[in-house]
Protein backbone atom coordinates (compact mmCIF):
# COMPACT_ATOMS: atom_id res chain seq x y z
CA UNK A 1 0.00 0.00 0.00
CA UNK A 2 2.35 2.47 0.96
CA UNK A 3 4.64 1.50 -1.81
CA UNK A 4 2.00 2.11 -4.27
CA UNK A 5 1.42 5.52 -2.82
CA UNK A 6 4.61 5.89 -3.33
CA UNK A 7 5.26 5.20 -6.94
CA UNK A 8 2.70 7.13 -7.63
CA UNK A 9 3.43 10.16 -5.86
CA UNK A 10 6.77 9.69 -7.08
CA UNK A 11 5.67 9.57 -10.59
CA UNK A 12 3.46 12.25 -10.24
CA UNK A 13 6.91 14.73 -8.98
CA UNK A 14 9.12 13.27 -11.75
CA UNK A 15 6.64 13.83 -14.56
CA UNK A 16 5.32 17.15 -13.59
CA UNK A 17 8.76 18.72 -13.52
CA UNK A 18 10.05 17.48 -16.53
CA UNK A 19 7.17 19.05 -17.89
CA UNK A 20 8.33 21.90 -16.09
CA UNK A 21 11.30 22.57 -17.70
CA UNK A 22 10.20 21.65 -20.82
CA UNK A 23 7.30 23.82 -21.00
CA UNK A 24 7.42 26.40 -23.36
CA UNK A 25 4.36 28.72 -21.69
CA UNK A 26 5.79 29.75 -18.15
CA UNK A 27 2.03 29.93 -17.37
CA UNK A 28 1.70 25.99 -17.39
CA UNK A 29 5.62 25.83 -16.06
CA UNK A 30 3.87 27.27 -12.84
CA UNK A 31 0.90 24.99 -12.70
CA UNK A 32 2.89 22.09 -13.62
CA UNK A 33 5.36 23.20 -10.43
CA UNK A 34 2.21 23.31 -8.51
CA UNK A 35 1.44 19.51 -9.28
CA UNK A 36 4.52 18.53 -8.25
CA UNK A 37 4.39 20.21 -4.95
CA UNK A 38 1.60 18.22 -3.88
CA UNK A 39 2.69 14.81 -5.12
CA UNK A 40 6.09 15.81 -2.66
CA UNK A 41 3.46 16.66 0.39
CA UNK A 42 2.28 13.54 -0.09
CA UNK A 43 5.58 11.95 0.10
CA UNK A 44 5.85 13.80 2.62
CA UNK A 45 2.87 12.53 4.64
CA UNK A 46 4.29 8.98 3.55
CA UNK A 47 7.23 9.83 5.35
CA UNK A 48 5.32 11.17 8.47
CA UNK A 49 5.96 14.66 8.33
CA UNK A 50 2.45 16.33 8.12
CA UNK A 51 3.90 19.22 9.15
CA UNK A 52 6.25 19.75 6.21
CA UNK A 53 3.49 18.52 4.03
CA UNK A 54 1.18 21.38 4.84
CA UNK A 55 3.93 23.59 5.42
CA UNK A 56 4.70 22.76 1.78
CA UNK A 57 1.29 23.14 0.12
CA UNK A 58 0.98 26.62 2.37
CA UNK A 59 4.03 28.30 1.43
CA UNK A 60 4.78 26.76 -1.53
CA UNK A 61 1.89 26.24 -3.71
CA UNK A 62 0.12 29.00 -1.41
CA UNK A 63 2.54 31.85 -1.61
CA UNK A 64 5.44 31.41 -3.69
CA UNK A 65 3.71 29.43 -6.59
CA UNK A 66 1.14 32.75 -6.65
CA UNK A 67 3.92 35.15 -6.82
CA UNK A 68 5.37 34.00 -9.58
CA UNK A 69 2.21 33.55 -11.23
CA UNK A 70 1.57 37.86 -10.71
CA UNK A 71 4.85 37.90 -12.30
CA UNK A 72 4.27 35.64 -15.39
CA UNK A 73 0.73 37.59 -15.70
CA UNK A 74 2.16 41.19 -15.51
CA UNK A 75 5.26 40.54 -17.50
CA UNK A 76 2.75 38.85 -20.03
CA UNK A 77 5.37 37.21 -22.25
CA UNK A 78 3.85 34.66 -23.34
CA UNK A 79 6.33 31.73 -25.07
CA UNK A 80 10.12 32.17 -25.81
CA UNK A 81 10.86 33.62 -28.69
CA UNK A 82 10.71 31.62 -31.18
CA UNK A 83 14.56 31.71 -32.45
CA UNK A 84 15.05 29.66 -29.32
CA UNK A 85 13.44 26.50 -30.71
CA UNK A 86 14.25 23.44 -29.69
CA UNK A 87 16.70 22.65 -32.95
CA UNK A 88 18.77 25.79 -31.49
CA UNK A 89 18.17 25.38 -27.74
CA UNK A 90 21.59 23.21 -28.18
CA UNK A 91 23.78 25.60 -29.94
CA UNK A 92 25.98 27.61 -28.39
CA UNK A 93 29.01 25.79 -26.71
CA UNK A 94 27.54 27.10 -23.28
CA UNK A 95 24.35 25.03 -23.46
CA UNK A 96 26.11 22.31 -24.33
CA UNK A 97 28.38 22.59 -21.14
CA UNK A 98 25.57 22.99 -19.34
CA UNK A 99 23.80 19.88 -20.75
CA UNK A 100 26.83 17.98 -20.66
CA UNK A 101 27.07 18.86 -16.79
CA UNK A 102 23.49 18.16 -16.29
CA UNK A 103 24.04 14.73 -17.62
CA UNK A 104 27.27 14.37 -15.91
CA UNK A 105 25.35 14.57 -12.70
CA UNK A 106 22.72 12.66 -12.66
CA UNK A 107 24.84 10.03 -14.15
CA UNK A 108 27.23 10.84 -10.77
CA UNK A 109 23.93 10.38 -9.00
CA UNK A 110 22.55 7.26 -9.92
CA UNK A 111 26.38 5.52 -9.58
CA UNK A 112 26.48 6.96 -5.60
CA UNK A 113 23.34 5.76 -4.84
CA UNK A 114 23.43 2.28 -6.82
CA UNK A 115 27.11 1.89 -4.22
CA UNK A 116 24.62 2.15 -0.89
CA UNK A 117 23.22 -0.29 0.55
CA UNK A 118 19.20 -0.63 1.71
CA UNK A 119 18.73 0.75 4.67
CA UNK A 120 14.89 0.54 5.55
CA UNK A 121 12.89 2.85 7.95
CA UNK A 122 12.22 2.15 11.58
CA UNK A 123 8.76 1.64 12.21
CA UNK A 124 7.90 2.47 15.79
CA UNK A 125 8.12 4.78 18.59
CA UNK A 126 10.47 7.14 16.79
CA UNK A 127 7.71 7.61 13.97
CA UNK A 128 5.09 8.82 16.66
CA UNK A 129 7.82 11.27 18.19
CA UNK A 130 9.09 13.08 14.34
CA UNK A 131 5.28 13.43 13.40
CA UNK A 132 4.28 15.47 16.24
CA UNK A 133 3.92 19.41 15.73
CA UNK A 134 4.33 19.91 19.21
CA UNK A 135 8.13 18.21 19.37
CA UNK A 136 8.66 20.08 16.18
CA UNK A 137 7.77 23.69 17.34
CA UNK A 138 9.69 23.09 20.87
CA UNK A 139 13.31 22.35 18.96
CA UNK A 140 12.42 25.04 16.36
CA UNK A 141 11.78 27.91 19.42
CA UNK A 142 14.75 26.17 21.84
CA UNK A 143 17.12 24.80 20.17
CA UNK A 144 16.67 26.53 16.93
CA UNK A 145 15.69 30.13 18.22
CA UNK A 146 18.37 32.00 16.93
CA UNK A 147 18.23 30.66 13.43
CA UNK A 148 14.27 30.97 13.49
CA UNK A 149 14.91 34.88 14.60
CA UNK A 150 17.77 35.52 11.71
CA UNK A 151 15.09 33.90 9.47
CA UNK A 152 13.17 36.69 9.81
CA UNK A 153 15.33 39.33 9.66
CA UNK A 154 16.24 37.66 6.14
CA UNK A 155 12.35 37.53 4.99
CA UNK A 156 12.59 41.40 6.09
CA UNK A 157 15.70 42.27 4.00
CA UNK A 158 14.10 40.20 1.29
CA UNK A 159 10.64 42.23 1.11
CA UNK A 160 12.68 45.91 1.58
CA UNK A 161 14.91 44.71 -1.14
CA UNK A 162 12.46 43.13 -3.52
CA UNK A 163 10.58 46.68 -2.61
CA UNK A 164 13.32 48.75 -3.64
CA UNK A 165 14.35 46.33 -6.77
CA UNK A 166 10.64 46.78 -8.51
CA UNK A 167 10.02 50.38 -7.83
CA UNK A 168 9.78 52.56 -10.50
CA UNK A 169 12.75 55.21 -11.27
CA UNK A 170 11.87 58.57 -11.13
CA UNK B 1 8.46 -1.81 1.13
CA UNK B 2 9.99 1.74 0.32
CA UNK B 3 13.07 2.44 1.65
CA UNK B 4 15.47 5.45 2.32
CA UNK B 5 17.02 4.60 -1.30
CA UNK B 6 14.14 5.37 -3.29
CA UNK B 7 13.85 8.34 -1.80
CA UNK B 8 17.49 9.63 -2.24
CA UNK B 9 16.54 7.79 -5.98
CA UNK B 10 13.84 10.23 -5.94
CA UNK B 11 15.52 13.06 -5.18
CA UNK B 12 18.70 12.53 -6.72
CA UNK B 13 16.55 12.26 -10.35
CA UNK B 14 14.50 15.75 -9.43
CA UNK B 15 17.50 17.48 -8.85
CA UNK B 16 18.82 16.74 -12.06
CA UNK B 17 15.97 17.54 -13.89
CA UNK B 18 15.98 21.21 -11.85
CA UNK B 19 19.97 21.10 -13.08
CA UNK B 20 18.76 20.67 -16.48
CA UNK B 21 16.78 22.95 -16.28
CA UNK B 22 19.02 25.94 -15.27
CA UNK B 23 21.27 24.89 -17.95
CA UNK B 24 19.45 24.42 -20.82
CA UNK B 25 16.47 26.77 -20.96
CA UNK B 26 16.43 30.25 -22.16
CA UNK B 27 13.60 32.01 -20.05
CA UNK B 28 14.69 33.69 -16.72
CA UNK B 29 11.37 32.63 -14.91
CA UNK B 30 11.66 29.02 -15.76
CA UNK B 31 15.16 29.30 -14.51
CA UNK B 32 13.56 30.32 -11.36
CA UNK B 33 10.72 27.68 -11.47
CA UNK B 34 13.90 24.94 -12.10
CA UNK B 35 15.78 26.61 -9.01
CA UNK B 36 12.41 25.98 -6.80
CA UNK B 37 12.39 21.68 -8.05
CA UNK B 38 16.21 21.55 -7.00
CA UNK B 39 15.40 23.21 -3.47
CA UNK B 40 12.85 20.88 -3.54
CA UNK B 41 14.57 17.47 -4.20
CA UNK B 42 16.74 18.81 -1.42
CA UNK B 43 14.19 19.37 1.27
CA UNK B 44 13.05 15.85 0.36
CA UNK B 45 16.23 14.53 1.28
CA UNK B 46 16.26 16.31 4.43
CA UNK B 47 12.96 15.06 5.49
CA UNK B 48 13.43 11.29 4.44
CA UNK B 49 16.85 10.90 6.04
CA UNK B 50 15.00 13.36 9.40
CA UNK B 51 12.79 10.19 9.43
CA UNK B 52 15.53 7.58 8.91
CA UNK B 53 17.61 8.79 11.80
CA UNK B 54 14.58 9.40 13.95
CA UNK B 55 14.89 12.81 14.24
CA UNK B 56 12.96 16.52 13.94
CA UNK B 57 15.71 18.18 12.72
CA UNK B 58 15.21 17.49 9.01
CA UNK B 59 11.66 18.67 9.00
CA UNK B 60 13.52 21.77 10.96
CA UNK B 61 16.04 22.55 8.11
CA UNK B 62 13.41 21.90 5.37
CA UNK B 63 11.09 24.98 7.49
CA UNK B 64 14.23 27.53 7.18
CA UNK B 65 15.43 26.06 3.29
CA UNK B 66 11.65 26.97 2.27
CA UNK B 67 11.63 30.55 4.04
CA UNK B 68 14.61 30.89 2.61
CA UNK B 69 13.29 30.05 -0.93
CA UNK B 70 10.64 32.78 -0.30
CA UNK B 71 12.95 35.53 0.36
CA UNK B 72 14.68 34.11 -3.05
CA UNK B 73 11.50 34.21 -5.28
CA UNK B 74 10.93 37.18 -3.98
CA UNK B 75 14.72 39.07 -4.18
CA UNK B 76 14.40 37.04 -8.11
CA UNK B 77 10.67 38.48 -9.37
CA UNK B 78 12.05 41.43 -8.32
CA UNK B 79 15.54 41.59 -10.45
CA UNK B 80 13.34 39.92 -12.96
CA UNK B 81 10.66 42.25 -12.99
CA UNK B 82 13.66 44.85 -13.16
CA UNK B 83 15.90 43.59 -16.29
CA UNK B 84 12.43 43.04 -18.19
CA UNK B 85 11.76 46.36 -18.14
CA UNK B 86 15.47 47.37 -19.29
CA UNK B 87 15.76 45.23 -22.75
CA UNK B 88 11.50 43.86 -22.95
CA UNK B 89 12.74 40.26 -23.44
CA UNK B 90 13.35 37.11 -20.68
CA UNK B 91 15.81 36.14 -22.54
CA UNK B 92 19.06 35.72 -20.71
CA UNK B 93 21.47 35.86 -23.50
CA UNK B 94 20.51 39.36 -24.09
CA UNK B 95 21.63 40.76 -20.59
CA UNK B 96 25.31 40.58 -21.43
CA UNK B 97 26.37 43.97 -20.41
CA UNK B 98 28.53 43.03 -17.65
CA UNK B 99 30.16 40.45 -19.99
CA UNK B 100 33.99 41.06 -20.48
Amino acid sequence: MEAVAFYIFAAIAVVASLLVVGQRNPMYSVMLLIVSFGALAGLYVLLDAPFTAVTQIIIYAGAIMVLFLFVVMLLNVEREDSATSVATMVGPTGMKLGAGLSVLLAIEVVWALSRLGESHFGHDAETVNISSVARIGQALFTQHAFAFEATSILILVAMVGAVVLARRER
Amino acid sequence: MVSLNHFLILSGVLFSIGTAGVFLRRNLITVLLSIEVMLNAVNLTFVAVGRYLGTVDGQIITFFVMTVAAAEAAIGLALVITLFRHRETLNPDAYTALKW
